[in-house]
């Protein structure tokens, strides 16, 4: 109790000192370091992980022959990576369209539900209206309805529409999810205090424009942890967009699934189509990864 | 807009009592529909592609439908009687069941097992926790192709490492069994982590007041850990069930790519209840009236199960508590 707090440390040690103080006395000093084997725990639940991503890009790096008498590979890539990328390009899956449309898809379907996910949560959270707790107990209720069961239905539905093999078939069913407006309300539960929304209405602001200049605002955080999700969400989804979509029009899950079926003879060329296709995600994760982290501990649970 | 049309937007000085009145009503329209309207859009959505999906399903399960012809006659609970007839269906059944209680089970326990290792005075959390989640931004099908590969049978990467320790091979693809194995690994690699960081999280929350009197107790590290930890991970393990019984029930992605054909394997070792659902509706059969009477089944299915691991994670959360 006696020793300096982090905040004298600071003055006296700088910064860093006071920041590993501070992390000294959250739990109870350097004694309580955990000994060697947890690291090496840990070790090996990392080597796991990330094995069979870089078994991906092994074989992807190698050639049918090679992997046929090594179904070990040895640990150092070889150098035939960027030929197979160059093969799985000019295939027959249609990668860029693929890519492209997983771009497209993936951005609206994230934006969308930010959106009007925000939107909701806001009214959810802090307006007054007939309805509201049996409302967002229904909202929640939904989350439990198994998804995958629609699909017959919701497949008439698309070609009534005309729209199979259309990305909006894709795009239109996700554009809002009950697990966005449940989040949504709770984060905006605490973070947005009552007195900011009535001193915008004072000031004479309407509804939206409060929603706009106070709501949306105070909701980044969340709102950029839950577009984060829906967009890996989006990008990883195969099963609808298999039915739906097929090999004409493909999302990058979709061609992955064709590179298999079709050149399932060769392993070098399907696996450095794999390897590139988790491109994208895996360098939105070295960017976001904190952030990711941090949702999923603060409840971003969806799968 | 138009509520008083005597009084045009750009009029330069309207009577001042007059104009209050009109700005306080449309103030007052704004302030009562606003709470709808923007809740609205989830509620429109969702009638469209969630409940009436639900319900037109029992309506076209009901029928004899046609992927390409269309809707034929009205057949009653006939699709139900064939669907359930069929021994696919079972094999169906048992296959989901299996591949979900291998998963489910190994996950839940690994996940509680890794967040208690996780949640001590680590160096570099960040980097551990990051770690443990990167195999979650692989997409599923993703996974299914590379697992796929190193559980071939012949010349694939886990046999080899088995037969070069002196161990049999298995076949991962010929034997049910152990396709399931093989198929568990995948989920639970994607989805390890994930569930890990969920239990880290619940288990910071736990005060440290009870692990304090569990110690002035004499209680052990390990007694701690049963007596203190697992009963207070309890809504949250009996959360991730559930959510892993709706999730891992209707599996598809990853069986559907363990090999190129996509029909669960010769035998159906590993076909699973969405996967035959698809092949009703989409395969060489086409019919929707039965792919829908098994979405049907499916969701009583999904439910009994869900209820079932409800009960028994009550029981199994609760009896640690008060037993050991």
């Amino acid at each position: 109790m006696s020793a300096p707090s982090p905040a004298m440390a600071e003055g006296i040690a700088g910064r860093g000192a006071a920041r590993a103080r501070r992390r000294r006395l959250r739990r109870g000093g350097v004694a309580n370091r955990p000994g060697w084997v947890t690291y090496v725990i840990l070790g090996v639940v990392i080597l796991l992980s990330a094995y069979p991503l870089y078994y991906s890009f092994l074989l992807g790096s190698s050639d049918a022959a090679t992997i046929a008498k090594n179904p070990i590979p040895s640990l150092i890539p070889q150098g035939n990576f960027a030929d197979n990328v160059q093969r799985v390009i000019t295939s027959d899956i249609k990668f860029w369209q693929a890519l492209g449309n997983s771009i497209v898809v993936a951005v609206l379907t994230a934006a969308s539900v930010v959106f009007f996910a925000t939107l909701a949560g806001f009214s959810f959270s802090k307006l007054r209206f007939r309805g509201r707790g049996p409302l967002l107990v229904f909202v929640v209720a939904t989350m439990a309805i198994p998804t995958q069961l629609s699909v017959v239905p919701l497949f008439i539905l698309m070609s009534k529409l005309g729209w199979t093999g259309n990305l909006l078939s894709v795009i239109v069913p996700g554009l809002v999810t009950a697990f966005g407006v449940f989040w949504m309300t709770q984060y905006l539960e605490s973070a947005l205090p009552y007195e900011l929304i009535e001193a915008a209405r004072v000031d004479g602001c309407s509804m939206l424009r409060t929603f706009w200049s106070i709501a949306l605002p105070a909701a980044r955080p969340a709102a950029a942890m839950l577009g984060l999700f829906t967009f890996i969400g989006s990008w990883t989804a195969f099963f609808w967009p298999f039915i739906v979509l097929g090999s004409s029009n493909p999302t990058l899950p979709v061609s992955i699934q064709l590179l298999q079926a079709s050149y399932f003879k060769d392993y070098s060329l399907i696996l450095a189509g794999v390897t590139i296709a988790a491109l994208p995600l895996l360098i939105l994760f070295a960017v976001a990864g904190r952030q990711l982290v941090a949702g999923v501990m603060q409840g971003a649970v969806k799968g | 807009m138009s509520v008083d049309t005597t009084t045009p937007a750009a009029a330069p000085a309207p009577p001042a009592p007059q104009r209050r009145t009109v700005r306080e009503r449309l103030r007052a329209v704004d302030a009562q529909v606003a709470p709808y309207a923007y809740i609205s859009p989830f509620f429109v959505l969702f009638a469209l592609v969630g409940l009436f999906p639900l319900v037109y399903t029992f309506w076209v399960s009901v029928h004899d439908w046609n992927l390409i012809g269309g809707k034929g006659a009205f057949v009653g609970l006939d699709n139900y009687a064939q669907a359930l007839g069929q021994e696919n269906f079972w094999t169906g059944a048992r296959n989901t069941v299996s591949i979900f209680l291998l998963s489910g089970v190994t996950q839940t326990v690994a996940a509680i097992a890794l967040a208690a290792v996780l949640n001590q005075n680590i160096r570099a959390r960040t980097f551990w926790r990051m770690g443990v989640l990167l195999p979650f931004v692989i997409a599923p099908v993703a996974v299914g192709v590379i697992f796929s590969k190193m559980f071939a049978d012949q010349s694939g990467l886990i046999n080899s490492l088995l037969t070069s320790v002196g161990l049999p091979a298995v076949g991962w693809h010929s034997d049910v069994f152990a396709s399931h194995v093989a198929i568990a690994t995948m989920v639970n690699f994607r989805w390890t982590g994930y569930v890990t960081l969920i239990f880290l999280a619940a288990m910071q929350a736990i005060p440290t007041e009870l692990y304090e009197a569990a110690v002035l107790d004499g209680a052990s590290r390990m007694r701690q850990f049963f007596s203190v930890t697992v009963p207070m991970l309890r809504p949250t393990i009996i959360f991730v069930v559930i959510t892993a019984t709706i999730g891992g029930l209707q599996i598809f992605d990853e069986p559907r790519v363990f090999d190129q054909q996509g029909l669960g394997g010769a035998d159906r070792q590993w076909m699973t209840m969405t996967m035959y659902l698809y092949e009703l509706g989409w395969g060489p059969q086409k019919s929707f009236g039965r792919a829908a009477a098994v979405s049907w089944l499916l969701f009583l299915f999904i439910i009994v199960i869900g209820v079932l691991n409800y009960l028994a994670t009550r029981r199994i959360a609760s009896s640690s508590s008060g037993g050991k």
